[in-house]
């Protein structure tokens, strides 16, 4: 398997609402099992950006190219979310989208939708298959909940957690999908310098653990010069930069438009 | 060790369920057979369990899909026409007319939701509310088939056919036919297809983004609403014996999202109860003429102030907790008359 192959490519995407051109000739690749992150300064269309590679938003212009599972290349500009998470595509959102009303286990099962094997007719009368399909989710949620430390909370209601939590079971639930690729939205907004660390551990270890290819957005510099190998800098809605955190960090440009003075020194 | 002892359990929650609903089917049904039901309260109690099957319906669409449904009685309409049109014209056995009526308002229910549900936005409540206006309108300016204003009788009628078997037997139907929708409902909801319907209620754009396609599920709950008002009004249609256009009315619309709002929107027991218990108090409070009228926005804004997400709001009445809290309440029951005992035996010390 080549170390460098890219999973996910953005050639020249634009987005145009209205008048407002938000992303304009984008280019981005994601390389198998890389951690990248994606900084610039608010507004800038790193969530725009997000929701195209998720589906959410179609590019106005430009392709997005993506390999699966096995090997097959996708074009996937027009697809819907749900077809992209069919594929390997999992994200989570900036503003937490949890099932509110659902049990924490049920948001994850939700996840598994397409792994179910039961038809509705097994569904109706009950047959062993559905009771193995069941058995096989239940099986898979708890061993999920239990690496996010969520375990207790089974049968809680979603919306009843704190904050930290709901952050991570969004991402968990983003794993149930058993994906590729996994879109963090600012996965460390709000929560305490604790809570981050121990937030940023998970997210490498998932990554190990799941074989993933991870894009996240953040804002804590500390952070991702800490984890992320390699950095895209966005600036109305181009790419001002892109390399390695240490090349980021003494680039004059980001420093001007995003990290400031002082972070340039922040190691 | 574990697997031997969650079966016993799912057995034993079978049973007790099999054995409640086995109750609430057939002894009211031996004891209207009886007599000591009287034919009016059989009469009640039977028609308030097409209402609850009509409050499943709207509750199916508004309270588990999420969308808003004004017009859900059309479908209604469309079953019992359809049960008369095919019995009584085309010569369809009746049963099997009750089979494809349903199937039919499940169709309209497919036409119409087809290009509305694709929005998102409170569409579908303006459509269907049009929907309902013209399945009314149109039964009543198709006079050579429907009988037009006044409507047209139906010649299978459990209550005219014989007043020995009629009310016995229409309970049986369709309180059966009630308790077969709550269970598939129930095993339906509670599958991956029905966390995923509710995934689409919760929260469209997370759904989506969690692989649920949100159109094809609004589609199935919607479409399963349609087909469960497509069996109300086959149901309806022998047990009254008349049928007017009026059964497709905004009002009767509205009544049934009534009993949704009061019973809990999601919750399909709560919507059940409300239905037994407000068609009970429509014909209980009689003596007050139309002055009952007014008890039903009485009861309207008194729930929406003190418990506005309905009785129950989403949860479920579930049976197997009840049956499990037996044992306890009668312990509770029994050291309460022993306390007592006691204390008068202290007292006569």
């Amino acid at each position: 398997m080549s170390e460098n192959r890219p999973i996910l490519t953005a050639s020249d995407i634009s987005i145009v609402f209205g008048g407002l051109r938000a992303v304009s000739d984008l280019n981005m690749e994601l390389t198998k099992g890389e951690l990248v992150g994606l900084i610039g300064p608010n507004g800038a269309g790193k969530t725009t950006v997000f929701n195209m590679l998720s589906g959410v938003y179609t590019p106005t212009s430009g392709q997005i190219t993506y390999t699966d599972k096995k090997n097959r290349i996708h074009i996937v500009n027009k697809m819907s979310p749900a077809q992209l998470n069919k594929i390997g595509i999992a994200r989570t959102f900036q503003n937490i989208r949890l099932f509110g009303n659902l049990t924490v286990a049920d948001n994850v099962r939700i996840a598994m939708h397409a792994q179910r094997k039961a038809n509705p007719l097994h569904i109706l009368f009950r047959t062993p298959k559905f009771r193995k399909d069941e058995e096989m989710m239940t099986n898979q949620v708890r061993s999920l909940l239990k690496l996010f430390g969520l375990s207790e909370k089974e049968n809680e209601l979603a919306k009843n957690l704190p904050y930290g939590e709901q952050r991570k079971l969004e991402i968990c639930r983003a794993l149930a999908s058993q994906p590729q690729i996994l879109l963090l939205d600012e996965p460390a907004a709000g929560m305490n310098p604790q809570e981050t660390k121990e937030l940023m551990e998970l997210i490498s270890f998932i990554r190990k653990e799941f074989h993933l290819t991870i894009l996240l957005i953040e804002h804590d510099m500390k952070l991702v010069m800490g984890i992320c190998e390699r950095l895209y800098v966005l600036n109305y809605g181009r790419v001002l930069a892109s390399g390695k955190p240490e090349e980021i960090q003494q680039n004059p440009e980001v420093i001007k438009a995003y990290l400031g003075a002082e972070a340039a020194g922040v190691k | 060790m574990e697997n031997i002892h969650t079966h016993n359990r799912q057995t034993r929650n079978t049973l007790i369920l099999t054995g409640i609903a086995a109750f609430a089917i057939f002894v009211p049904f031996l004891l209207i057979r009886a007599n000591l039901i009287n034919a009016y309260t059989a009469y009640v109690i039977t028609l308030a369990g097409i209402n609850a099957i009509m409050a499943i319906s709207v509750n199916v669409v508004s309270g588990i899909t999420g969308q808003l449904t004004l017009g859900q009685c059309a479908f209604e309409a469309v079953g019992a026409y359809m049960t008369m049109i095919l019995a009584q014209d085309a010569g369809i056995p009746l049963p099997l007319a009750m089979i494809i009526a349903p199937l039919v308002a499940a169709f309209l229910g497919f036409l119409i939701g087809f290009p509305t549900l694709k929005l998102e936005g409170d569409y579908l409540a303006i459509v269907t509310l049009a929907f309902g206006e013209i399945i009314r309108v149109v039964l009543v300016n198709l006079k050579g088939i429907t009988g037009g204003p006044n409507g047209k009788s139906f010649k299978f009628s459990f209550l005219r056919d014989s007043l020995d078997w009629g009310p016995s037997l229409s309970y049986l139907v369709i309180i059966g036919a009630l308790v077969l929708i709550i269970v598939f409902l129930q095993n339906f909801l509670r599958s991956s297809y029905g966390r995923a319907i509710m995934a689409v209620r919760e929260d469209e754009i997370a759904a989506n983004s969690n692989g649920v396609s949100v159109f094809k599920y609004k589609m199935i709950g919607f479409i399963a609403g349609a087909f469960i008002g497509g069996i109300g009004g086959a149901l309806y249609a022998p047990f009254i014996g008349l049928i007017k256009p009026e059964l497709a009315s905004f009002n009767n619309s509205i009544n049934a999202l009534i009993f949704v709002v009061l019973g809990g929107m999601g919750s399909i027991t709560g919507s059940v109860i409300a239905a037994f218990v407000l068609t009970y108090m429509q014909e209980f409070l009689r003596f007050m003429q139309n002055y009952r009228l007014l008890l039903y926005p009485v009861i309207l804004i008194l729930v929406m102030l003190f418990r506005p997400q309905g009785l129950l709001g989403m949860k479920e009445l579930s049976f197997i907790k009840c049956w499990d809290g037996i044992p306890g309440l009668i312990k509770k029951i029994k050291s309460k008359k022993l306390a007592k005992v006691e204390s008068t035996k202290g007292g006569d010390k």
